[in-house]
């Protein structure tokens, strides 16, 4: 077996060096009541041409990105990945390397990292990053255990309603065996923005949280926001599906936030059927020392050249242990990698550029959708999602677009019943003229 | 690490079990960890010291030091209320390691009831105590 | 067995480079779009973004950027990494090439199932293979690493309890657990109460009988343990555990002692993770992204996260109607790319897997039979797939485990894992893993004598190790101090 490198004369040898006689000896501290009492049922072992074939039979018929003209969003996005990112994160001192606990020899994976804080640090307008969580809900849940351990009084989270509903369902199941409590916060019909009214009430608030771009895909009121988690003494969380938003609109660390996390996944990571994606965490030095997660932190070797090292330890588990800021140990390191090779890549100009093409094609779609009586619902500011009504019509629409191959977008009544028949649609740089109107003509055709 | 011998261990102070010492100055008592303390903690990274104004019991957390690879808790001598904590530490937490008696003390306190210090250890006791526990 | 190698480890050409921003020049383009072919739209004044000033390079400079930033790297393709409980195994390449398929990497999460039968049948697959693997009934392949699993896990046993109308307050953990077990609990909301390891480095039943009662929701093991040692009493131990109607969760990090040999199940444990970036070959990417499945006995199924994969004839869905679900722990269903890299490596391997397991128990070994006489051995006998010295042997020449493990670098081996377990004074935990040859174990072992003999002839060349490396030993201390986090 090719991953197995011994032969038989070699394990001869090894064993008499040991003193045992065969392998099996070597398990004698393995009891029965322990033993498996029969041998592994698996299919294989697999040559790579019959694995190769296997997986050929396994994915055929299986439908794409490509192969199709989809309009889903919804905290997935599908962008478009420059050609030398994969075959730079594809160099397997990257991926097959650990944690960087020797930073002498760990010194790639480390820069790369502390590149990576700062430019998401640039792209979101905040101080300090970590180097990743494992997505965007669990970042969120984080950000929200940051807000209580600072606002060491309070125990009460307020979320918007119109963070991913996804999101939402990862916050309850973390909250439920704690002591604190998650007040919902509802959106306003008309605005697609959270309502903020019922906040004045609320006594012990550690923090408010908002999404921006929301599920919807409205830009929500961040300047108000602020003022209230001020008022409040809260900490203000803004959290995020798509960050290429902020090539186009004013990012949150600009309104203040204390905390801003997100899903990175659209920073040049595949989608990957969901994972692995990308949490992005950031917040105010000031906080610093709550934050979760990993930091890589710039210093001086021996003979005063510059060099990276993980810092700030002490926040993490294999130190604090059940004090610690967070259990996370492996986190989403390569994929955090990946984010700064495309921030490398495209830069500011080619963010803004990306974020205009996304941008100019969803108000395309929405404009010529609502020419035909489907209107968008929220009348926010949005960056490439919107919800459209359609009218009674949606299920007979979307199932005769799957037909020829477009998925007009996601179904929205599942998750907030009271908008029947309303679609979440997102287009991104990927989409073409004719993809678009392709979409257009087959809706109003219906 | 230093030596038992190497240690310095003034007499004019008190000690507890977990190396914090107190000194007494007027009706006030002023509270800090000892040489065999930052040097069995190494280079000392940060401090997190509590607000002026909290109160604690005597043996309650109130402080705690991290070096690169470690944190270890600081417990109160005695009972009071905190009157003064060491700003400079903020900035240069080293100052514990190169002077633990002087500028690298913690906090000032009010003691609830200042016989409690009768009952930390003297400059002989504590040394017995390394002793002990170097073997 | 005196033979003499030569150190792989050498100085080369490599080269330095800037950080990003440093070799940024402005106008420099890195990209390319394609034209805009709808009508342009305006942002309005206020919110729109005045700059985003992040770096301007050449598709050139990036390229030779990130090249020459490998080059500072020590991977498993670069040399031995005997990183103790990390499993840093060879990672198959043919596993990578399929997990770039773009059936695989180019499908949204919310497609129709029906357009998607390719990923849910791997899922499903997957977990029905680490269900004969492990034993288990049940398993779910939602977190997004071992300490996510670990906390998926405690949080399974949480709702059970709850369920029985008893919830507990605390969990027992071994003083030699790592350290994401007593975080995961305590995110979960229980008081963590030690449990010490006795003599011989494992657990006894009596001490567990000590202090398991009636508000312990149960106990946190890892079997083999940090020590590299098989938990013989395990079974004893799960019973009383579960006579006081607690549960038993294991820590699988360290399953590839067991594969093919052990049937968790049977052996007494109702909650176990995997880490797939560990057993199953998935690479550990610097940092992530891992995969951490949970795997549950037939009592705990209905606690399992939402949405599941199920199958109907010849169809596969996902389905989320399971009322004592705990619900998500993920924004979607895991890192599905890092489980197509496990699938594939089970079916490479098959029943072989019993094999892997076999040698990297025989390789841990052999190199605990070699390295006894020259560093100090805590538990002298049979160890499982990964060995731990301490620094007895070393400190008299004032030289600390610290010191050996930069040495070794100049030998061109990654270090081991250090200083972990706590229990044990100056770690050395080493786990080969059964990819490396025999020839690199004997020159793994020739480097730790070498460096031994220097230690008591020229300290020096130890203590100031690493030599040979871009940079030095560097300053962690001025890096916690004046914590410097971002660039610019």
């Amino acid at each position: 077996m090719r991953y197995l490198p011994h032969t038989p004369e070699e394990i001869e040898e090894m064993l008499e060096t040991i003193g045992v006689g065969k392998l099996e000896d070597l398990f004698a501290p393995v009891g029965e009541e322990c033993r498996r009492d029969r041998d592994l049922d698996l299919p294989g072992p697999m040559s790579e041409l019959e694995l190769t074939r296997h997986i050929e039979g396994l994915v055929r018929g299986s439908r794409t990105s490509h192969s199709l003209n989809s309009f889903l969003g919804a905290g997935n996005y599908q962008h478009y990945v420059p050609s030398i990112i994969p075959h730079l994160v594809l160099r397997s001192e990257f991926y097959t390397a650990y944690t960087p606990y020797q930073p002498e020899i760990s010194q790639g994976t480390l820069q790369g990292i502390f590149e990576y804080q700062t430019m998401v640090c640039k792209l979101l307008g905040m101080e300090v990053s970590n180097a990743s969580m494992y997505d965007g809900a669990t970042s969120l849940v984080e950000a929200l255990f940051m807000a209580l351990r600072i606002k060491k009084k309070a125990n009460t989270v307020a979320v918007s309603q119109a963070v991913h509903p996804h999101y939402r369902e990862v916050i309850d199941t973390y909250f439920e065996t704690r002591d604190a409590n998650v007040l919902y916060l509802p959106y306003d019909r008309e605005s697609g923005r959270t309502d903020l009214s019922s906040l004045a009430e609320v006594e012990g608030l550690a923090a408010v949280a908002l999404q921006s771009p929301n599920f919807f895909g409205c830009i929500e009121d961040l300047d108000a926001a602020s003022r209230v988690c001020k008022e409040m003494d809260a900490l203000f969380v803004v959290s995020f599906t798509e960050p290429l938003a902020f090539g186009l609109f004013r990012p949150p660390g600009e309104f203040g936030a204390d905390i801003c996390c997100g899903e990175g996944q659209s920073l040049g990571i595949p989608q990957g059927f969901g994972g692995p994606s990308l949490g992005i965490f950031t917040t105010r030095m000031k906080y610093v020392r709550s934050m979760p997660g990993r930091l890589v932190g710039m210093t001086r070797d021996r003979e005063g050249k510059r060099g990276f090292v993980l810092t700030l330890s002490t926040r993490e588990q294999h130190i604090r242990r059940e004090k610690a800021t967070s259990n996370i140990c492996s986190n989403q390191g390569l994929c955090a990698l990946i984010s700064a090779m495309y921030m490398a890549t495209l830069g500011g100009q080619g963010l803004r550029e990306v974020a205009g093409l996304c941008h100019n094609g969803a108000s395309y779609v929405k404009t010529h959708l609502e020419r035909m009586g489907y209107e968008a619902i929220f009348s926010s500011p949005f960056f490439n999602e919107f919800v459209v009504n359609f009218r009674g019509k949606g299920k007979e629409i979307y199932a005769r677009l799957k037909e020829r191959d477009i998925i007009l977008g996601l179904s929205l009544e599942r998750y907030y019943p009271e908008l029947e028949d309303c679609y979440l649609m997102c287009v991104t740089e990927t989409k073409t003229r004719a993809e678009m109107d392709s979409l257009i003509k087959e809706v109003s055709s219906c | 690490m230093k030596e038992i011998s190497e240690l310095i261990i003034p007499s004019e102070l008190r000690y507890t079990k977990d190396h914090e010492w107190a000194k007494k100055e007027g009706d006030r008592v002023r509270v800090g960890i000892t040489d065999f303390a930052q040097d069995q903690l190494g280079d000392i990274v940060f401090v997190e010291l509590p607000e002026v104004g909290t109160s604690f019991e005597q043996g309650e957390q109130f402080a705690t030091v991290e070096s690169v690879k470690a944190v270890s808790e600081v417990y109160m001598p005695v009972s009071g209320k905190v009157v003064e904590i060491n700003e400079s530490l903020v900035q240069s937490p080293e100052v514990v390691n190169s002077s633990p008696y002087e500028d690298g003390w913690f906090v000032v306190v009010e003691p609830g009831d200042i016989s409690q210090m009768d009952s930390l250890m003297d400059k002989d006791a504590y040394l017995e105590l390394l002793k002990g526990e170097e073997s | 067995m005196l033979k003499e190698f030569t150190a792989q480890g050498t100085t080369s050409l490599v080269m330095e480079e800037n950080l990003l921003w440093e070799t940024s020049k402005k106008g420099r383009k890195g990209y390319s779009l394609p034209p805009c072919e709808v009508p342009e739209e305006e942002v309005e004044e206020k919110l729109k973004r005045e700059d985003l000033p992040l770096p301007e390079l050449s598709e050139v400079d990036v390229v030779r950027h990130y090249t020459r930033l490998s080059q500072w790297n020590f991977g498993v393709d670069t040399g031995t990494y005997p990183l103790g409980s990390c499993t840093m195994k060879y990672n198959p390449k043919i596993n990578e090439t399929i997990a770039s398929k773009e059936e695989f990497t180019a499908v949204h999460p919310l497609l129709p199932s029906e357009m998607v039968q390719a990923p849910l049948r791997l899922m499903y697959h997957l977990e029905e293979m680490l269900k004969e693997i492990t034993g288990m009934d049940g398993v779910t392949l939602q977190p997004a690493a071992g300490a996510h699993g670990e906390y998926t896990g405690i949080r399974i046993m949480y709702a059970y309890h709850k369920k029985k109308g008893r919830p507990r307050k605390k969990i027992l953990i071994p003083d030699t657990a790592h350290g994401t077990n007593p975080a995961s609990s305590a995110i979960c909301g229980y008081d963590t109460v030690k449990i010490a390891s006795n003599e011989q480095g494992i657990l006894s039943p009596e001490e567990v009988e000590r202090l398991m009662d009636e508000d312990t929701a149960g106990i946190m093991v890892t079997n083999p343990n940090t020590l590299g040692l098989f938990e013989e009493n395990i079974k004893k131990i799960s019973d009383i555990v579960h006579g006081k109607g607690g549960l038993v969760y294991c820590d699988g990090a360290n399953l590839n002692a067991l594969m093919g040999v052990v049937d968790l199940k049977k052996s007494g444990i109702d909650i176990l993770h995997l880490n797939l970036h560990k057993t199953f070959s998935a690479p550990h990417g610097g940092g992530g992204p891992g995969s951490g499945p949970v795997c549950v006995t037939e009592e705990l199924v209905d606690f399992l996260p939402v949405p599941r994969v199920e199958r109907e004839g010849e169809r596969y869905v996902l389905s989320s109607d399971y009322p004592d679900s705990i619900g998500r722990v993920h924004s979607f269903y895991g890192n599905f790319l890092v489980m197509v890299k496990a699938y594939c490596y089970i079916l490479t391997m098959g029943r072989e897997l019993k094999r892997a397991t076999e040698l990297a128990v025989l390789n841990a070994n052999y190199l605990k039979e070699c390295l006894k006489g020259v560093l100090h051995l805590p538990y002298d006998r049979t160890c499982m797939h990964e060995c731990v010295f301490t620094d007895k042997g070393l400190l008299k020449y004032k030289v600390s485990t610290l010191d050996l493990a930069k040495r070794l670098i100049d030998y061109g081996f990654h270090p081991p894992t250090i200083y972990f377990p706590l229990v044990v004074h100056g770690a050395i935990m080493i786990e080969p893993t059964e990819t490396e040859s025999k020839e690199n174990l004997d020159r793994f072992i020739w480097a730790i004598r070498k460096i031994v003999e220097e230690s008591q002839t020229d300290p020096e060349v130890v203590k100031n190790a690493p030599h040979n490396t871009k940079v030095k030993r560097l300053d962690e201390v001025l890096a916690a101090r004046k914590p410097c986090l971002t660039g610019y």
